[in-house]
């Protein structure tokens, strides 16, 4: 239950990467899995090849991810003018292409164990019969701490509120002076910072590979689907909503947990196109 | 100059004389490749012919009527394991088996379709991909599709085995030309789809949705239609294609080479026919062949292994085509969306008005 609350908890901060690119540039960034997943070996790889500190290579990881994030933004998809949805979709699998491929060129495709300096085995037993491991809190702490950060952030700095104009009119935004490009770079950078954080929870349970975000973003797709593309309190529930039924079903139907992520988007998307916690939107022609 | 006078002209095969002898020239050529090219670039052939088959498919789905799909090797599995399946446990001749296997991937695709009447862009995009990663997972789950590993396929005949009648071909010089035949007739059949009634629908929803269906264009029947016609190539592609392989287990099927599929549409030009012929050979190439090999390609092979020795795993050199083919998807949407057929284009259009 509280192992699912925490999976759940990194599905939406994973889910609130894709949201803060979807918001900002209507671009799903399907490059996202494997951004997180680059940011995560280059942890790996400063922990295991320069022995740094955790909490020094976790810093330079940070800032690793930031620069990703805007490089892509920047040598990828700004070059591309007025791209369709399709030219943008393409633009964002081509970028994991690359991404995977370097990955596997740098560090081979073997699993490599990637682990936080966390004891996973250490537990708490709060009320009886509720155990919280090490990993779910820390999960539940970053969590809490990146919407507080997130939720200030859009309320009250300039880049905030500067970046909910761009979302709400690009066009109109620009016109009153914010350098919308801008503004879509440090959204790519933020995003990629975020997913950098969830890949890093991801792979300390299982295995670092470089494949192995796929089914954590398709997971994560689902959860910002449930709960709209465009809320990010929306995807946090939908996220912990999601772990929750991943966690029943794969206590019943293990062999089938797979599954679930893609039945979930499929009846959400049918019944409730624009998720459970945002208002409908209505196409014009 | 390519102005249609009457609907006959728009309709026919061979627009005129040139355009048929080279067809005959194209068609000549074809039909003699396996005499004097090694055999394995006719093992090449053969997977290109089948990426054309299914690149063709795709193209009608995503350049004729505008619908996204990240789940092609779904269909493509559901093809393959059909045809084996059909083959080994109900024992029905090869030709039947593949279209019954095709028309089981058309059915799917039409069960796609329907979440497609209501969602468009990246949520589709999303949902046939959660779709082909499922397709994966329940074959790779089910004892009847041979599990996890993989199942072998039995040996490609022809004949009808109740009949006694028996043609089995053995070589990839004989399959050949069975895939080479197929592929022309699908080509031609798409080229015919989109001429007709049924394809002016799918640009017209391409177009723009709202408008086909206020001038009398069901979309119901129109979309669901576009993803099954779609999926049976994509069925026929994978019946063919499990052949050329001889072995295959649940992971060939996965989200690159749906990944890969689009690209080839997308690279070779959307919307046309020609664009996926040329999209799927250029990729096909690429991808089994060139960059493959990377290391034993002349100069920049041997400057490869030495950044690869010096900053890489020499292990991980295969991945450099991931790399490359990403870079190819990027620089095509920056610098050609039109695709291989839009410089194509542009190409006829300069010397067709020379001077000026």
């Amino acid at each position: 239950m509280v192992e699912g609350l925490a999976i759940g908890a990194c599905y939406g901060l994973f889910a609130t990467a894709v949201v803060i690119i979807y918001k900002t540039s209507e671009v799903v960034n399907f490059a996202q899995g494997e951004m997180a997943m680059f940011s995560s070996f280059v942890a790996f790889h400063i922990l295991s090849a320069y022995q740094y500190p955790f909490w020094l290579a976790f810093v330079i990881t940070m800032l690793f991810s930031i620069l990703l994030g805007i490089l892509i933004e920047f040598l990828f998809l700004r070059p591309a003018k007025h791209p369709s949805i399709l030219g943008m979709i393409v633009i964002t699998l081509g970028a994991e292409m690359f991404l995977m491929g370097l990955a596997s060129w740098k560090w081979g495709a073997e699993q490599k164990f990637f682990s936080l300096p966390l004891n996973p085995s250490v537990t708490y037993e709060p009320v009886k019969g509720m155990i919280i491991t090490n990993w779910a809190i820390a999960v539940f702490a970053v969590t809490a701490c990146i919407m507080l950060f997130l939720y200030i952030f859009f309320k009250f700095t300039r880049l905030g509120v500067a970046m909910r104009a761009t979302q709400q009119n690009k066009h109109a935004a620009k016109i009153m002076g914010i350098r919308t490009e801008r503004i879509f770079s440090f959204a790519w950078g933020f995003s990629s910072l975020i997913g950098a954080v969830a890949g890093m929870f991801f792979a300390s349970r299982a295995t670092l590979d470089p494949a192995f975000m796929m089914e954590p973003f398709l997971r994560a797709f689902a959860a910002a689907v449930l709960g709209g593309l465009m809320s990010i309190p929306g995807v946090i529930i939908g996220g912990a909503l999601m772990g929750l039924i991943e966690n029943f079903f794969g206590y019943f139907w293990p062999h089938w947990k797979p599954i679930i992520a893609f039945i979930v988007i499929i009846l959400v998307l049918c019944l409730r196109p624009s998720g459970l916690f945002t208002k409908h939107y209505v196409k014009k022609v | 100059m390519d102005m249609k006078r009457d609907y006959y002209e728009d309709v026919q095969l061979f627009k005129s004389n040139v355009v048929l002898f080279w067809s005959a020239a194209l068609l000549l050529v074809l039909f003699t490749i396996p005499l004097y090219t090694p055999n394995y670039y006719i093992y090449l052939f053969n997977i290109i012919m089948v990426h054309i088959i299914l690149a063709v498919g795709l193209n009608i789905l995503v350049g004729s009527t505008g619908q996204i799909s990240l789940g092609h090797a779904g269909f493509f599995a559901i093809g393959a394991y059909g045809t084996v399946l059909m083959m080994t446990t109900f024992q029905l001749p090869f030709v039947l088996a593949i279209l019954i296997a095709a028309f089981i991937a058309a059915f799917f695709g039409f069960i796609l379709g329907l979440p497609a009447l209501r969602l468009e862009g990246p949520y589709l995009a999303i949902v046939s991909l959660g779709f082909g990663l499922t397709i994966m997972h329940i074959i790779g789950g089910m004892d009847v599709f041979g599990g996890r590993m993989g199942v072998k396929v039995p040996p490609l005949d022809l004949g009808i085995k109740q009949l006694g009648i028996s043609w089995i071909l053995t070589t990839d010089f004989q399959k050949y030309y069975l895939i080479l035949i197929t592929t022309i007739i699908m080509v031609v059949g798409a080229r015919n789809i989109l001429k007709t009634r049924v394809g002016r629908s799918f640009v017209a929803i391409r177009d723009s949705d709202i408008a086909a269906e206020v001038i009398g264009v069901n979309l119901t029947i129109y979309k669901t239609l576009a993803f099954a016609v779609s999926a049976f190539y994509a069925g026929i592609a994978g019946g063919l294609f499990g052949f050329v392989l001889g072995f295959f287990d649940p992971f060939t099927f996965n989200m690159i080479l749906s990944i890969i599929f689009l690209v080839m549409v997308v690279v070779g030009g959307l919307g046309t026919i020609a664009g996926g012929i040329m999209g799927a050979a250029l990729i096909t190439y690429l991808q089994y062949d060139l960059l493959k090999n990377i290391a034993e390609v002349p100069y920049f092979g041997a400057l490869m292994v030495a950044v690869s020795k010096q900053w890489f795993t020499v292990v991980g050199l295969e991945n450099f085509s991931s790399m490359a083919i990403g870079l190819i998807m990027i620089g095509i949407i920056i610098f050609e969306p039109l695709g291989m057929f839009g410089v194509w284009i542009r190409m006829k259009k300069y010397w067709m008005t020379w001077p000026f």
